[in-house]
Order: structure tokens, then sequence, then C-alpha cells
């Protein structure tokens, strides 16, 4: 339950008596070419990746070569989530609500470091990672990541609704929290995700 | 619960669901009716000095025009605004903390964070800081090339307000202009350091790296073509008859107030206080600069704008000079309790290579003291004091954030203004969450 | 329609100020003070510690039961006009022993000077100091930052709640050396603790004067409404 990663939607299962027939697939590549290319996104704009983001809007990386120039401010009318910037404890609530107002269907893409993982802020302060929080479609790397970066993520995130079918009724499940801890997925993953990273000695301790 | 009240409890449509998935709710008292009721129910009648029938109203956290993470509670006569309590710290990433635990230089990239539209302003102004606990004056080429790194963050921060605050105001296509104008700006700024926006540029002692062959060709080519993007945007704006009725008149603050809340920046500027830290504590050198600083009279909205597009040309004249001005020479001081050995050295002698290994390792050790170096950052008077011990790492690393400081005068400036001059209001001040709640 | 660009307010009151200049070879002690800690050290005898000089920097020790006098009078007095409070902060040393510090940074925008005023606070007691949000208004957030960071009460602050953390932020107060970087509670703990909060649900006193919840609050906080209490929860 939780996180789990779903079967890769790249690889078709083939069971011959669910096998779609040509006008399923036809209706499918219809309905999904017309998600993909008019993604309506939700700048959940925190910080400098924000930043980076307004550049990807702007006239010299235009995001509106891809639909996605009508930012939607209100949750209720978008379709992607691109939380941009870093996610503290206090605006956690907040980052939840807003991807539980979002009507289906809905993906989330965390731009930058620290939406991924934290970033750099590995302190009391920032949450290591909104996957903690919200089920992520597409990570973008990157401090902030180029424009260029950016707009690779939303190209896999078209993929990505391109290979969805209809017929697959789990991947429109809204995930539903344990009711007594609030976590999307169990303590323990929760705190091995938020573990140190890397080898260096000096990154949590004062001097001397 | 007082006997002929119903306590009934409201569904808020901007509360959302809980981690139970029920609707959050909020308790409130209704009129005896026994009707449905909403939140804006007219008043009974409740204590006389009590006007309960004002409404309240968030805005944000999550909100288009607040510039950031910033929650503006109103309380509303109709349209008019009679009480204003922001609430901040939705991006709180505990910089100072970090900064205990991090090496001066390392700290650095920190410092492009906290105010991303000013990231090489800040990377100077902590360098100097921390230059300034080891006791350590700068090359003379180091000093231009910061002046240029630092007016250069001044022409990218005042391009963002103009296009954010055209943006809520109404005005979309000073947005595209301004943005076009950043990307040169971060053309250049990617040839000398690597990046656009999170630059790390400067280092204790120095610079990252000396500008490359042929960039003062780029910014003279930037210089050329900048001021006829501020024209552009000044014909567009300034004798704009919805601007100047949005803008005149909003958010007034007087020179007094201005000076005892503690603004600074274009807007204790356009209040008509002429306090500037490059003229007043100046640093790299600003005195040997000709440069005007716009004050404004009336303080208000339009005044500051003025002042911004007016600071916009005045960062045009510096940088001109220092073009004029960049002789060759070394860029980091030749010390080494915080410059590496050379890498030539450092690979074939072998103190060089202790050194640099002491050096990159335990970082460098400043004397045991303190320092508050302040510079004219896009939004204010900005700080960085920072408190050593001796180690390498500082006991307090203090951001004195101009926006923090700014921002807490909202509630004073949007009293008796109506909900949309809020939003210009807000808008006026230039604030940065980052820098805000760092 | 152009701004008349006219200063009103111009530094440099001292007739015998040299003309700013960017400090150069700056001593690490041997600079020589502000010519305010002679001052003060003549009006104030017995509230001033000490005073040190420290890169350029005048820096003057005050004992805390004296700290808002003081700074009145660096405020209010004709021949000091410290009209402009930039910074309230505190240090915590990491030797235990040492006192917290709480520093004032004031700047006199007519006479180009600047001050950092400081008390210490033994550990062991109680961390209070007076506010000087009465003198300037800056203090405002500033001082309420210092309490979310350092647990420093600001005594006569008119609304001294968390600024930065949330409300009911339960781990500390952060910026104290005891308080580890990442926290002392788990990540998860942490993360539940975090969603539990939902401030938009929550409106401070303040904010509850206007709503229409005011009948339903008990006695007693209404009571300290209409007294004009503004502190929170």
């Amino acid at each position: 339950m939780g996180l789990i990663a779903p079967p890769d939607h790249r690889t078709v299962s083939y069971i011959p008596e669910t096998q779609e027939g040509w006008v399923a697939t036809r209706l499918d590549f219809l309905v999904n070419w017309s998600r993909a290319n008019s993604l309506w996104p939700m700048p959940f704009g925190t910080a400098c990746c924000a930043i980076e983001f307004m550049a990807t809007a702007a006239s010299r990386f235009d995001l509106a070569r891809f639909g996605m120039e009508r930012m939607s401010y209100s949750p209720r009318q978008a379709d992607v989530l691109i939380c941009a910037g870093r996610v503290p404890f206090k605006l956690a609530p907040i980052i939840r609500r807003i991807w539980q107002q979002m009507p289906q269907p809905k993906w989330a893409i965390s731009m930058g470091a620290c939406a991924s993982t934290g970033g750099m802020f590995d302190n009391y302060a920032v949450v290591q990672g909104i996957d903690t929080i919200i089920p992520v479609d597409v990570y973008v790397p990157g401090c902030p990541p180029r424009p260029e970066g950016l707009i690779h993520g939303i190209r896999m995130l078209q993929e990505k609704v391109m290979n969805e079918r209809i017929a697959d009724g789990r991947i429109r499940d809204e995930m539903n929290p344990d009711p007594s801890s609030q976590l999307y997925i169990p303590p323990a993953a929760i705190n091995e995700l938020g573990e140190p990273f890397g080898n260096s000695v000096h990154q949590n301790r004062s001097a001397p | 619960m007082a006997s002929g009240n119903r306590t009934i409890e409201v569904e808020l449509s901007t509360t959302g669901l809980d981690a139970q998935g029920r609707p959050q709710r909020i308790p409130l008292v209704t009129k005896d009716s026994g009707a449905e009721s909403l939140v804006n129910e007219p008043p009974r009648a409740a204590e006389p000095e009590l006007l309960a029938d004002h409404m309240l109203i968030n805005i944000g956290p999550q909100h288009p025009a607040t510039h950031g993470v910033l929650r503006l509670v109103l309380e509303l006569d109709g349209e008019t605004v009679v009480r204003c309590v922001p609430h901040i710290g939705y991006l709180h990433c505990g910089f100072e903390k970090i900064g205990e635990y991090r090496q001066y230089n390392q700290i650095i990239p920190w410092t492009d964070r906290e105010d991303y539209l000013n990231s090489i302003g800040n990377n100077v102004a902590f360098a100097l800081g921390a230059e300034r606990l080891w006791g350590i004056d700068i090359t003379e080429r180091c000093t231009v090339l910061r002046v240029i790194a630092s007016e250069l963050s001044r022409v990218i921060s005042h391009l963002v307000w103009v296009g954010t605050t055209c943006i809520d105001i109404g005005a979309f296509t000073p947005f595209l202009w301004a943005f076009q104008e950043r990307e040169n700006v971060y053309n250049l700024l990617e040839a000398w350091v690597g990046a656009r926006l999170t630059t790390s540029a400067t280092r204790v002692g120095g610079m990252a790296a000396d500008i490359p062959s042929g960039w003062l060709d780029g910014l003279r080519n930037f210089l050329r073509t900048f001021p006829n993007t501020i024209d552009e945007v000044d014909r567009m704006l300034t004798r704009n008859a919805i601007w100047v009725g949005r803008t005149v008149g909003l958010g007034v603050m007087t020179p007094d107030e201005a000076i005892n809340w503690g603004l600074s920046g274009p807007m204790l500027r356009a209040s008509g206080v002429d306090y500037d830290v490059r003229k007043d504590f100046p640093y790299l050198d600003y005195e040997t600069y000709d440069f005007d600083v716009p004050v404004g009279t009336n303080g208000d909205v339009y005044d500051r704008f003025l002042v911004r597009m007016e600071e916009l040309r005045q960062s045009v004249r510096i940088l001109q000079q220092a073009v004029g001005r960049l002789r060759d020479g070394p860029v980091n001081v030749d010390d080494p309790r915080v410059i590496l050995p050379p890498k030539s050295k450092a690979t074939s002698e072998m103190e060089s290579m202790i050194h640099h290994f002491k050096q990159v390792m335990e970082g460098p050790r400043p004397p045991i003291g303190e320092s508050y170096v302040a510079v004219e950052s896009p939004k204010g008077e900005k700080g960085y004091y920072m408190v050593s011990d001796g180690t390498s790492k500082p006991v307090r690393w203090r951001i004195r954030p101009p926006s923090f400081v700014n921002l807490a005068a909202i509630p004073k400036m949007v009293e008796g203004h109506l909900l949309s001059d809020v939003i210009a209001i807000n808008a006026s001040i230039d604030i940065v969450m980052g820098e805000i709640d760092r | 329609m152009t701004g008349r660009f006219e200063i009103v307010t111009a530094g440099s009151a001292a007739s015998d100020a040299p003309a700013p200049a960017t400090p150069k070879k700056v001593s690490h002690l041997g600079a020589p003070p502000n010519p305010t800690a002679a001052a003060l050290a003549e009006h104030f005898p017995f509230a001033l510690d000490r005073v040190s000089v420290i890169w350029g920097e005048t820096v003057v020790f005050v004992k805390a039961n004296a700290v808002y006098e003081v700074m009145q009078w660096l405020r209010d007095d004709p021949g000091q006009q410290y009209d402009y409070l930039s910074d309230v902060t505190a240090v915590e040393y990491r030797d235990f022993e040492q006192p917290l510090e709480v520093v004032w940074h004031l700047r006199s925008i007519p006479f180009r000077r600047f001050l950092r005023v400081k008390v210490q606070l033994p550990k062991r007691g109680p961390l209070e100091v007076a506010s000087v949000w009465p003198l300037w208004k800056s203090a405002d957030w500033l001082e309420r930052e210092c309490y979310d960071m350092f647990g420093i009460r600001f005594l006569g602050h008119p609304d001294l709640r968390r600024i930065l953390m949330w409300e009911q932020y339960r781990e500390g107060f952060p910026l104290r050396k005891d308080f580890p970087l990442r926290g002392r509670f788990s990540r998860a703990e942490q993360l539940r603790q975090a969603l539990a909060q939902n401030p938009e649900t929550r409106y401070s006193m303040e904010e509850l004067t206007v709503a229409d919840a005011f009948e339903d609050l008990p006695e007693e906080m209404r009571k300290r409404l209409s007294a004009g209490e503004r502190t929170g929860e």
C-alpha cells in the first residue's frame, strides 16, 4: 500500500482476452493526445525554481508551444501541479490540500532538487521530497533546473500521458493515507527517504 | 454556548479536506433563524465596538499575486480594507541554522538561494562580510568586478519587479520584455560563472572565476540595447492613465513613518528619505562612481515605480563606468589564510598540498570576532552579521532581510484601501519570500 | 507627471564627519570608537558594561534592566538621533557558560553612524529583555523572529508569537545550540505534526475579533479581546 511503484507503463502486458480493439486504442490516443498537449499547469512556485519556471514561460523558452501557457492558479482548473521550489513543513498541509483540490486527471511534476528530495536543505524545516506528501509523476533535477531541463521533464510527462490507457482502472485511483498517521507512505519509509545522503561527515557537524 | 444561539459547523470551501478526507470545519455561530448560514451573514447585535459586519478574507499562501508564499488575512468592510494581518514563514528553510554547520565558502551557495533575484549581489555582500572578519582588502580588479556583478543583479531584480508588478496590476506585455532582457543578462552570467540564477560567484578573498575574454564586449552590447527597453517600459507605463490611476496615492508612508518602520531601499527613498547604503556607508569604492540616487516625494506606489525605473538607468550608468575602469590584475587577494594555492603548486609542492588540504577539509578560519556589512540590495539594506569563534564555521550567521522589515509595514499601508489596491501595494514592496522567511 | 526628486532627509548632520568612504585596512581592534560610546559612558555610567570596537564597528554592552532607557535616549537625544533600527537578533555561543547575547543594530541617518548594542542574558536565568517596539516599529517582526528562533521573550511587545514556524510548533527553538540541525523528532513525526497543524483554520486572537465567532469564544477570551489584547492563540 502506499507509494509502491506501479507496474512500468511502458511494458504492455498482453492478456489476450482483455486485449483492446482498434476503437479503444484510437480513443485512448485521442484522449491522451488532447490531454498531453494542453496540460494546464498549476504553478506551485515557492522559490528560485519558480523564477526559472517564469523564465520558461517567457518568450525565449515559451511554454505556449506545449499548450501550457495558461497558468491555472486555481487548482480546480489545473491538470499538472508543478511544485517549483522548496517546501518547508509549514507549507506541507497546503500543498497536500492543493493536490486534493485538483480534480482527476492530474499529474505532478517535482521541479528542482528541493521539491524532489529536500535538496540542499537537510534540516529541521524542509520536507525531504514532496513525494512524501503527494504522488509525483516526473522529477526534474537541478538547482534550479535550466528551462530546457524543465521542458525535458514536461516532455517526459507528455510521454507518460500518451502511454495511459482508459481501460487501466488503477491510474486514476486517489491515494488514501492512513488516517491515524496522515502519511501516504509508512513512517519507516519516510525516515529512510529523509536520511542524510552521501558520505560527508561534515554536513551535520558544527565546528570544530 | 449562549442560549438563543445555535452553533453549527460550516464547511468552508477554502479549507479542503483533512487527513481523513472529511471537509474541514470551523465552529461558527449563526442566526437563530435555523437556516443554513454562510460565513458572511449580516451581523447580530454584538458589542458595539465590534464591527461584526466585516468580512474575513484569506489571501494565500498559494496565490499568484502574493509574490511567493505569503498569507494575508484581511478584514474587509465591503471592498475596503480595515485591517490586515500578514502571516509568513511558509518558506522558512533554516538558512541561519545551516550557516552554523558550513564553512564560509560553503555558505556562498546558500546566499544565492535566499534572495534568489539578487543572487550574485548576495554573494558579493556575504563575501564582503566574511572578508571583514579576516580584515582582508580585496584587489582592485575584484572590486570592479563585484560592482559590475552587484549592478547587474540590481538590473535583473528590478526587471522582475517591473514584470510581476505589471502582471499584478493587469499589464502582461512588460513582463515579456523584462524577461527577455533578463535572458541577456543570464547569458552574461552563465558565461562568467556557469549558472544563470544561482551563481555562487564570489569566494572569500576574491571571485570564483575571472571574466572570460570577450565578456566585456557582451556587457557593452547589453548596455547599448538595454536603455531602449527601459524607455519602452517607461513609454508604456509612466504616463499611462490606467497605471497612474491605479498607483498614485496608494500605500503612502511618510518619511518619519518609513524610518521608524525600518524601511529601506526604494521603499524608503520613494518616501523622500535620502538613505542609500552605497552613498552613506559606501563599500566597493562606490564613492568614486558618479551616479545619482532617485528620491521620491509622495511615498506611494507610483513613486516607488519611478524610483526603481530611475535606478535601472543609474545602474546602467554605473556599469558603463565600471567597464571603463576595469584593469588587468589578479582577481583573488594573495592571502594564504583564505585563498587556495594555485593548482600547479598544490600538486607539486608538499607544503602547498598540505595547505590546500587543510583549506578544503577544514576551511579557512577567521580570528575571533564579528562583522556586519550592509549593502544596498535592490530590495533595501541587506546585511550579513557573522560571529566567529575562531573555527571554520560561524557561530552565528544572521541575514538582515530588507523585505522582511519592509513587509512588516504592510498592515499600515493597506488600511483604508480597496482589495485590489492591496495587491498593488504588496507588489510595490518588492518582496522575495526566500529572503523574508529564510 | 513625473516624480519630483527632492531630498528630504540627508545624512552628515555632524559637520566634522569625514565624507563617507569605503573602509580600507580596517584594524581588528584598534579603530576609534563611535562618539556615541563616550556620550553613553557619560550619561549612563552604571548601565554601560563595556565598549569594544571590532573591525571598525562600535559594540556597546548594556545591562539588561537598563536597555529601554538607553535605547530611548539613543533615539531621542539630539546629539545621537538613532532613528533607524536596522536589526534585532541574538547570538548563542557554542560554549554553554557564555551568556546569550541580544544584539540591536542601530543607525543614525542624520549623523551617518552605526552602533551595535548588546545585552548579555545568562542562560540559566529567564531569557527576557525589554521590547523596543514603542520606540521603533520595525522591532515588531524582528523581535517576534528572535522569540521564535531563540525563545527570548521581549517584555512589552504587543503580539509576541511565532512568526516563521507555525504557532503550535513543539520541537523547540531552532537556533539554540542544543537544537539539532535536523530537528528533534524523526522525519515521519515532523511530517505528521506539520500535516496536523492546519494554520488556515486557526485564526489568531486579533483575527477572531472580526469573525462572527466572537460569541462562541469562551468568556475569558472575550474579555481579553475586548480589553484589547492581541496576543496569539
